[in-house]
């Protein structure tokens, strides 16, 4: 292919950076945004309304948008080699042989994320304003949907692993934040809880990746003969650094080797040949397993966990607890693809291991496939949803995997817009429906709510990859990359040769299956009659507060809603300009063109023809159709008595896909239940071993506590008393003489002189 | 008329140191155990005096008679003031009832 030769013939030298001292502004304004909102927000809202708190946080997004609009001015004028903005604002910490900026660094890649994210997210929070006219800590909300940017932006803005992983940890934290929005609910409160821990277990495995990567870059513990272990630094540092000094080898000059955290330099040192490091890295094992392998399988760990890959994928569907625009914004357009721009970022170490390719691909394709399967029988619009991001998002780790990285990230943004459009609309559709979100208690609402029909009308095209709609340029790329991969290897079986096709198949038939369920939904929404409405609402004075009189007839949703809909919707088409395929064209696609600085690993894709590629699109389209048809088929108007049919015939599969595959239970059973045995033996251990023994410290002092207490008490105490009480009694038995009489006293004395006399008389 | 010994003095001093003493352990009333002390005194007196002449020689017995003359005197005046506010604060001189001090 004219691409992979172009990639090829070009020579890669160090990245230049133009400074850009602006860069911190964009995440910045959400930063203060959230911070007003969060401090002052409660007395503002109550002081001066709701408008000032949604005021505060819009504008915070439109200014940070406004400046990355101003980013991406500067960096579409530089060349194409030059585009990279750095901004360093001070040096955070280091420590040892680690050294971290504070610093932002935009290029193609973080250019379109942060676009993707400022503007979807600009428009989400517009959409926040009529959504949530209702909620009482409105500006709780508001404070966290700007954290949640603040986060999002540091996570694809900052130029080393450990920003990255500041940003990765806080958009954790603002997802559990915002799915437990509504606290007070114990199921939604459970949901957040579930996303955190189960990210956690990713986060793990990217820490773990990340420590490999930075020791694998390093030198090694070596023996001298004196016995001294001391730390050496490798043959290919030392190389590099006579290369240095000698200012030979092709750019290797200004090339630091060794471990690093920050994002270029790692580039640097890897995609250029001479330092000899990617060679080193090949060539290491740990375990007997090449390190390049591990440390992609536990970077995409990590993935796996922010990005709901399977077998960690538990949390998302849960996260629809959150409210809709969080959905939208988090859980569909930007956090949950954090992996796959972490994959596409570091794209150059995975490219460098067959297997990690592989691996990421695979789980991409069995989550696809898995997660699409679910999405046929679920009822509630947002699981369906849910379900269908976590099959989107196997495609993009299909594209990021097999070596498309640019297809992968285009598929990223086509899905930021159709599936903000679609969860935006099932937002709307839940709004106007009075919080319901069951599909069977809805149908007819085309006609009720036009403009929220059409924009997911036209997202349900472009998620089911219709030509002329975005999501068929990005899947097709992806699916036809997958085709002509096959250089990957599934881990311990070694090079695989067909597995670029068992992924194209597996993925063919999730986007079929994709097309049938999106538009089961639209239908079984949208067309026939409304069967909620009687029996619910009752209880609800909902319809007053949106300005309408009645409380059962689902209404179209307030014009702040349908414009943020509408905004969507055209973006979801018009995405698909700047991905037109080379075969159209005779171009390379406009965002593979921009991308292309950032994603500088070489992966070779077979050969194929021009006309191989459209029949590949044919079949790609007509995948699209069949699922349409059958869906249509089946749940146009909600006339068609096949579904119930065949859901009796099929009544035991199809209990175990409504049950998601019963992968919860899995968990619970496994998982959930051997930590709770484990918490059990451990708490069995501490109660008796660990508490006997501490009890055991306290028995045996008491005892000596008592005997010492009875020394104390008899003989210590005795004794004092016995002075006391001795003195106390001889005063009581002497008081009696001391009469006041004085003739008693002459007495005593008449005595003792008396005495004296005899007592003279008897001694002599 | 007989010769007067020592021995008649001692006899005289004793009865006398007998009644003062006496008065002073039996009256209640308080200027009768004052006069009983002086009777003591004198008692005390007689035999210096009378030791002084018959034993010792020379002034010192008189010498000490009249120190425990102007003694007297003394405790006579001290004694009857303590009487007379003891009178005062309770319109009674009996020395049995007079017990404060023993507070």
């Amino acid at each position: 292919m004219e691409l992979t030769l172009q990639h090829a013939a070009h020579h890669l030298v160090p990245l230049a950076t133009q400074t850009a001292s602006y860069l911190w502004l964009i995440p910045s304004f959400p930063l203060v945004g959230a911070f007003i909102n969060a401090t002052m927000g409660v007395r503002l809202q109550r002081r001066f309304g709701k408008g000032l708190v949604h005021s505060i946080g819009i504008g915070a997004m439109v200014a940070s948008f406004a400046v990355a609009c101003v980013a991406f001015v500067t960096l579409f004028g530089l060349d194409a080699e030059d585009r990279f903005l750095q901004d360093t604002l001070w040096k955070a910490f280091s420590a040892g042989k680690i050294s971290v900026d504070l610093g932002f660094a935009l290029d193609p890649l973080s250019m379109m994320m942060t676009l993707i994210i400022t503007f979807i997210g600009t428009l989400i929070h517009v959409f926040s304003i009529g959504y949530m006219a209702d909620e009482p800590s409105y500006w709780r909300f508001f404070a966290y949907l700007n954290l949640f940017i603040f986060s999002m932006l540091l996570l694809v803005m900052g130029d080393n692993f450990v920003l990255m992983f500041f940003g990765w940890e806080g958009v954790g934290l603002c997802s559990y934040l915002l799915i437990a929005f509504w606290y007070t609910d114990s199921q939604k409160a459970a949901a957040g809880m579930k996303a955190f821990i189960v990210n956690r277990f990713g986060d793990f495995g990217f820490l773990m990746g990340l420590f490999l990567l930075f020791w694998a870059l390093g030198g090694a513990w070596q023996k001298a003969p004196d016995g001294k272990t001391t730390y050496v630094e490798t043959d290919v540092h030392a190389a590099a650094y006579v290369a240095a000094a000698r200012g030979e080898g092709h750019g290797v000059a200004h090339v630091e080797v060794g471990p690093t955290l920050n994002f270029r330099e790692l580039r640097d040192q890897i995609v250029i040949a001479d330092t000899g490091v990617a060679e080193k890295l090949k060539s290491q094992k740990l375990f007997g397993f090449g390190i390049l392998a591990m440390i992609g399988i536990l970077l995409f760990v990590g993935a796996m966990g922010k990005s709901a890959q399977l077998p960690l994928h538990v949390w998302l569907p849960d996260a629809m607890a959150g409210p809709t625009p969080v959905s939208a914004l988090i859980h569909a357009a930007t956090m949950v693809t954090a992996g796959v721009y972490m994959v596409a970022r570091l794209n150059f170490i995975f490219a460098l291991s067959p297997t990690a390719m592989g691996w990421v691909a695979f789980i991409g394709a069995l989550t696809a496939l898995f997660a699409a399967s679910i999405g046929f029988f679920q009822y509630d619009i947002k699981k369906v949803l849910a379900y269908s991001t976590v099959s989107q998002l196997g495609f993009m780790f299909i594209g990021v995997g097999v070596g498309a990285y640019w297809a992968g990230a285009y598929h990223l943004l086509t899905h930021a817009f159709f599936k903000a459009t679609l969860f935006l609309g099932s937002g709307s559709v839940i709004l106007g429906c009075h919080h319901e979100q069951d599909m069977r208690k809805m149908g007819g609402l085309g006609k009720l709510m036009p403009v929220t029909k059409w924009t997911y009308l036209v997202a349900c095209f472009a998620i089911a990859g219709f030509p002329w709609a975005s999501g068929f340029y990005s899947k097709d790329e992806i699916l036809w990359k997958a085709f002509t991969q096959e250089g990957m290897a599934f881990p311990f079986l070694g090079l695989t040769p067909h597995l670029g096709q068992l992924i194209y198949l597996m993925g063919i038939v999730a986007a079929t299956g994709t097309s049938f369920y999106m538009f089961r939904s639209y239908y079984m929404t949208f067309t026939g009659v409304y069967r909620g409405g009687h029996g619910h609402g009752d209880g609800h004075d909902h319809g007053d507060e949106h300005g309408h009189g009645h409380g059962h007839v689902p209404h179209e949703s307030p014009r702040s809603i349908t414009f943020v809909l509408v905004a969507l919707a055209t973006g979801a088409v018009l995405a698909a300009v700047i991905g037109i395929p080379y075969a159209w064209t005779g171009h390379a696609p406009l965002l593979e063109q921009w991308l292309e600085p950032a994603l500088p690993a070489m992966v070779k894709f077979a050969e194929a023809s021009h006309s191989t590629e459209f029949l590949f699109q044919f079949i790609g389209v007509s995948a699209g159709v069949i699922g349409w048809f059958f869906a249509r088929m089946l749940y146009k108007d909600n006339r068609s008595q096949v579904p119930a049919q065949l859901l009796e015939r099929w009544k035991r599969a199809w209990t175990i896909v409504y049950n998601k595959y019963y992968v919860d239970e899995l968990y619970q059973a496994t998982v959930i239940r051997g930590a709770v045995s484990l918490a059990r033996v451990l708490s069995w251990f501490d109660k008796y071993l660990v508490d006997g023994l501490v009890n055991l410290a306290g028995a045996v002092t008491r005892a000596f506590a008592n005997i010492d207490g009875v020394i104390d008490r008899y003989l210590v105490d005795g004794a004092v008393n016995l002075v006391a009480g001795s003195a106390l009694s001889a005063g009581s038995i002497l008081r009696r003489v001391q009469t006041g009489r004085i003739q008693t006293y002459l007495y005593g004395a008449l005595v003792g002189a008396i005495a004296i006399v005899l007592l003279n008389f008897i001694i002599k | 008329m007989a010769h007067l010994s020592l021995h008649h003095f001692l006899v005289i001093g004793a009865l006398l140191f007998g009644f003062g003493l006496l008065a002073v352990v039996t009256r209640r009333n308080a200027v009768a155990v004052l006069m009983g002390i002086e009777l003591i005194l004198n008692a005390a007196n007689l035999n210096l005096v009378a030791f002084g002449r018959y034993v010792a020689g020379g002034i010192s017995g008189q010498v000490f008679s009249l120190f425990v003359i102007v003694l007297a005197a003394a405790e006579a005046a001290v004694g009857l003031a303590i009487i007379l506010t003891l009178y005062q604060m309770s319109r009674n001189i009996d020395a049995s009832q007079a017990t404060t001090l023993k507070q």
